[in-house]
């Protein structure tokens, strides 16, 4: 039983990773109504320009919080950059079409991402070099608390606040919670709806970008498919929480990762991805609208 | 009788073509063309789904996987009974595949079609990969092995096997069509549609609209059984990764690109889509890497911007014939 607590920071911090790329998805959908299944893409990327700005800067030989800034910056810059302009290109043209549409083209686009990354990375995995030392802060003989863990709790900590304030303190922030209540009457009221949903996608693909460098301290290997597992799972984290809702998408996520380390811990591996979904089938049927989620009406 | 004519015809004109295909091309291009009929029975039965019913499903593979592991298991338990009964063992081992998927399509559909549009597309996704976990971890159906030497279709006579093979394929793949076209014309199937068109005014007509759609679900489910079945005992080798989310998006693009609610759209697409990636085979000795994945997904995202309704959009082929004669007139 000693090992309870042991488990119960493993899954927190993984449940803090899952949390930061499942607020992309809920932020996207709040405004949009899309899943945007590129998201996981978006966040394979960040993944990837960390990894070779950190080999061009040879930032392994000086692990510590500037390289850790460094990788963190790059890798959220090209997330933003590369949210921005998949939907300038691919979802703005649909905007009006049907939902089907916009979905697949999403799926097309999350294809694409992969395969063009395998084509220009190569398939191989490729090894995330060490920016923080791991070293052990508190050992007792029950619980390791490790410097990386720390390191993803403070940095997604940091993440959650910045997104808090943006989302609940500024000008933006009220357009997007306007946005996600009413497109249209947002537009009424004289909202630019395009530009909203440029900077939710900068902000949702940044966080994405956060997660993806966290991952990649944490499980050191990389690959262009590397996306596709997390990104279902942080989306069924954020369905969990209830779609749309930013601190459902939280409490989804952690709720993810908790239930995911202790079922490794004590059931079977190989459970570990029928378990994702195994959950979000229980909470579809019981709950759609997620744990706190609203029920909508559909009206004539 | 005269509702068999058309069919009965369409049938022995095929079984014709299926003598002059197997002088006048090789084997690589006769496998292509049984892989284009078996997709057609896939795509097809998934546009029942996405185009005509409106539910967008995304684990079209799994009911696959599903007919394609009960035939090729039933070919294992009883060989014997394959040699006897010859084509008859084969059709119904792949009923018995079609009947299971059919079962699973109804225990999938019955708690996940409440949902709509994005959830359903993400349910169907999570059946297909929990389906795959499930494979992967059962030993008597060889775990990741899979199942390999599957017993392909036999020579009767003097007749060789792609010619049988040929025969058997287009019999369920007409089969398909014919009873698909037929539903989807009649009043059971009227009703597909007007859960696709609106579901609320459905709802107020007093049809039950998940009836429906459970309905239109085990149906495809059916048929993507009877194809995975055909593709365990052409391909004779099967694995749970072959039926995974790739499987599903190609036979979901085969649709889109047919155009939904086209089943002659969609047998056009499943053609174009097997030959695509072998043209483009030649492209990779130009460029030195495999292009085929990233153009296939980059012409995805083309067409939904700039053809949406698909090559042929609502219309079959004989209404675009028609249509065409008539500007031309």
């Amino acid at each position: 039983m000693q090992d309870v607590l042991q488990h119960l920071i493993n899954g927190l911090s993984l449940g803090s990773i899952y949390a930061l790329i499942a607020l992309g998805y809920t932020m996207v959908y709040g405004v949009l109504q899309l899943i945007n299944f590129a998201h996981a893409d978006i966040y394979m990327m960040g993944a990837f320009s960390s990894f070779y700005l950190s080999r061009w800067l040879n930032l392994e030989a000086h692990p510590g919080m500037g390289s850790l800034v460094l990788a963190l910056v790059a890798s959220m810059a090209t997330c933003a950059v590369l949210g921005v302009t998949i939907e300038r290109l691919a979802y703005r043209p649909l905007r009006n079409a049907p939902k089907l549409n916009i979905l697949i083209t999403a799926i097309g686009v999350s294809l694409f991402l992969e395969f063009t990354a395998q084509v220009v990375f190569g398939a191989d995995p490729k090894v995330f070099p060490t920016l923080i030392n791991d070293v052990a802060l508190i050992e007792t003989p029950f619980v390791i608390l490790k410097s990386l863990d720390v390191t993803v709790f403070v940095v997604t900590l940091l993440a959650l606040g910045v997104l808090h304030y943006l989302v609940y303190h500024t000008r933006f922030g009220k357009s997007m919670r306007a946005i996600s209540h009413s497109l249209t009457t947002a537009n009424l009221l004289g909202i630019n709806s395009n530009k909203v949903i440029v900077i939710t996608f900068i902000v949702g693909s940044a966080l994405a970008g956060v997660g993806s460098v966290l991952v990649g301290l944490k499980y050191p290997k990389i690959d262009p498919l590397m996306g596709i597992m997390i990104g279902l799972k942080a989306f069924i984290a954020a369905v969990l929480g209830g779609i749309g809702n930013m601190t459902g998408a939280v409490i989804g996520a952690l709720l993810m990762g908790l239930s995911e380390e202790f079922v490794v811990a004590y059931l079977s591996s190989t459970l570990r991805d029928a378990l994702a979904f195994g959950l979000l089938i229980g909470i579809l049927i019981w709950k759609p609208s997620g744990l706190l989620g609203q029920n909508s009406i559909e009206k004539v | 009788m005269r509702a068999f004519k058309i069919p009965l015809l369409t049938f022995i004109a095929l079984l014709l073509l299926g003598v002059v295909l197997q002088f006048s091309v090789n084997a690589y291009i006769q496998i292509l063309i049984l892989q284009i009929l078996m997709f057609g029975i896939a795509s097809m039965s998934l546009n029942l789904v996405n185009g005509f019913t409106g539910q967008f499903s995304l684990g079209h593979a799994g009911f696959m996987a599903v007919g394609a592991y009960t035939s090729a298991y039933l070919s294992q338990v009883f060989p014997g009974f394959l040699e006897h009964t010859h084509l008859l063992g084969f059709f119904l081992f792949s009923l018995a595949a079609g009947c299971m998927a059919a079962v699973f399509g109804y225990l999938v559909g019955l708690p996940s079609l409440r949902l709509k549009g994005d959830y359903l597309a993400i349910v169907t996704l999570g059946f297909g990969e929990i389906l795959r976990v499930i494979l992967l971890n059962i030993e008597p159906l060889g775990a990741a092995r899979g199942i390999s030497g599957i017993v392909p279709y036999p020579e009767l006579g003097f007749l060789d096997r792609f010619w049988v093979s040929f025969a058997y394929v287009s019999f369920w793949f007409l089969i398909c069509f014919f009873s698909l076209w037929r539903i989807t014309r009649g009043r059971f199937g009227r009703q597909f549609l007007s859960v696709r068109e609106d579901e609320v005014a459905a709802l107020s007509l007093g049809l039950s609209t998940t009836k429906i759609k459970v309905r239109s679900f085990v149906i495809a489910a059916f048929f993507a059984g009877i194809s995975g079945s055909i593709y365990a005992h052409l391909i004779s080798i099967i694995t749970p990764t072959i039926f995974g989310f790739m499987m599903s998006v190609n036979i979901v693009v085969m649709v889109v690109l047919g155009g939904m609610g086209s089943f002659t759209g969609s047998i056009v697409a499943a053609a174009f889509m097997t030959i695509m990636p072998e043209l483009l085979r030649s492209l990779q000795s130009v460029t030195g890497v495999d292009l085929r994945m990233v153009i296939f997904s980059l012409s995805l995202i083309l067409i939904m911007i700039f053809r949406p309704t698909g090559l042929f959009g609502e219309l079959e082929f004989s209404d675009v014939i028609k249509k065409w004669k008539r500007k031309n007139a």
